[in-house]
């Protein structure tokens, strides 16, 4: 192992995990909301809206991100929609990432008793309350751990934007290898920094899980 | 006769074309309680669900203060703030505390302030013996605390109507007394009151009036000591019998292991 090739290198692995996580950031934001909105026009069955979810969700999670990233980056600017990199990789982690938050949270929203609802309806409190204060909250404490996992996924899944160009962790160790054959050690730096960027996610997620637990069901 | 707060008229309600009300009218006055009571499946609960417009309604009509109240009704919330319901299994919201599950409608449905709310919730946990659990989740409580949570927060939106629907049913038997010493003083308050239960001594004493149903009619009502002591019809009569138990030959002579008579 070189060590003196990975001190010099570390530099621009961190820039790239900033990139990487910048990127992730933002995309999984935009997929937490889509998933929530879609998640819930998927559980009220709103009519032909309800349709156009489903539909999407099928399409975004029977289709790997590569080929999404593809459409956007270039297709879109075929029917003159112009994209740079870093909002290409936002536009298809969202897209991805749609999907499978939908499905969590609607699975969230069905795991609260129907009564519940009836329960807040009684009281005078209107849809829109009802759902705010006393769905969500439950809905997602149910949803944590499947969230915790998609976020996970997503982030992991920011490796493949490289195809696009995009100057992230994986561009990186390949543009390495590409220059210096330096396999073992451009490997090993990209391993580290993903593990740098996932590991406190993931602790923090299961921090989360508990809590949620706790708060919502925990008797 | 005082003031009508109810009016229930020609009331139907089916399920996939099976009728579980059928033409019923009822009418309940200002500082009346009534009790509802019969076989299960003879349509007590889905009638005081109608009544909060959680079902919706084939025929007939129901009048709170002479306003029309169904699930088409434009101004339901502001209708449903005036009935408190109460369900069998508490429905608290087991991510609130018992101070948040009181103060949450009438803050943000009824706008009121937090802080006065919050002293009148404090007071009436007190009536109940639960001061000291404000801050309490529900799956801290026991069944029979959780329901009268329930019942604290069902008042403080000053309901004009309090609709109970079978709210020992879930409890273990100490704590049925707890729950319905609690609806008892409500009553001696003179809260207009329409209940459902299966405690038949508790009836007894709470009810002005008790409704028999049975298969979505009113099969028989009146006063509590009539209907219990004389019941007119025989319905009725073969329904209360069912809680009275008698054994039928309790002089016989004891079984010796391996000589059961099967």
């Amino acid at each position: 192992m070189d060590w003196k090739f990975i001190a010099e290198y570390i530099p621009l692995y961190q820039e790239a995990a900033a990139l990487t996580v910048k990127i992730g950031i933002a995309g999984i934001a935009a997929a937490i909301g889509t998933g929530l909105v879609c998640g819930m026009i998927g559980y009220y069955r709103v009519p032909v809206l309800g349709r156009i979810v489903s539909a999407y969700v099928e399409l975004s999670r029977n289709t790997p991100l590569l080929i999404q990233l593809f459409f956007i980056y270039y297709g879109l600017p075929k029917i003159g929609i112009r994209t740079d990199a870093k909002a290409c990789g936002m536009a298809g982690l969202a897209f991805l990432g749609g999907g499978y938050m939908a499905e969590t949270f609607r699975s969230g929203i069905e795991a609260v008793d129907a009564i519940q609802e009836e329960s807040a309806c009684s009281l005078g409190l209107n849809k829109v309350q009802t759902i705010w204060y006393v769905i969500l909250p439950q809905a997602l404490a149910v949803s944590m751990p499947a969230f915790v996992a998609n976020v996970i996924f997503l982030l992991k899944e920011t490796s493949v934007f490289s195809a696009v160009s995009l100057m992230d962790l994986m561009f990186t160790a390949k543009d390495l290898i590409g220059i210096y054959y330096n396999t073992t050690e451009s490997l090993f730096l990209l391993v580290i920094f993903y593990l740098l960027i996932l590991l406190p996610v993931s602790v923090l997620g299961s921090i989360l899980e508990r809590r949620a637990r706790y708060a919502g069901f925990g008797t | 006769m005082e003031r009508e707060v109810l009016e229930i008229s020609h009331l139907r309600k089916q399920y996939d074309g099976q009728t579980v009300i059928d033409d019923l009218s009822l009418t309940v006055h200002e500082g009346e309680v009534i009790v509802v009571i019969g076989p299960s499946g003879c349509g007590k609960s889905t009638l005081l669900r109608c009544v909060n417009a959680l079902e919706d309604i084939q025929g007939g009509q129901i009048r709170l203060h002479g306003e029309p109240i169904s699930q088409k009704s434009r101004n339901l919330q502001q209708l449903r703030q005036k009935v408190g319901m109460v369900f069998q299994n508490y429905e608290l919201f087991p991510h609130m505390n018992v101070l948040d599950n009181i103060l949450l409608a009438p803050v943000k449905a009824q706008k009121r302030a937090r802080r006065e709310v919050k002293e009148e919730a404090m007071a009436l946990l007190g009536r109940v013996g639960l001061e000291n659990r404000a801050e309490s989740y529900p799956r801290q409580l026991s069944g029979g605390q959780k329901q009268r949570v329930a019942i604290v927060r069902a008042l403080c939106m000053h309901p004009e109507l309090l609709l109970f629907d079978e709210v020992t049913a879930a409890l273990d038997p100490e704590m049925v007394r707890e729950v319905l010493e609690v609806i008892l003083d409500l009553a001696d308050q003179g809260r207009t009151m329409l209940v459902v239960t299966h405690e038949m001594q508790f009836a007894r004493a709470v009810a002005d009036r008790i409704i028999f149903l049975d298969q979505g009619r009113i099969c028989e009502e009146g006063p509590p000591e009539t209907f219990f002591d004389a019941p007119k019809t025989e319905r009725a009569e073969k329904f209360l019998k069912t809680f009275t138990f008698e054994r039928k030959n309790k002089s016989k002579s004891g079984i010796r292991p391996g000589e059961e008579k099967l």
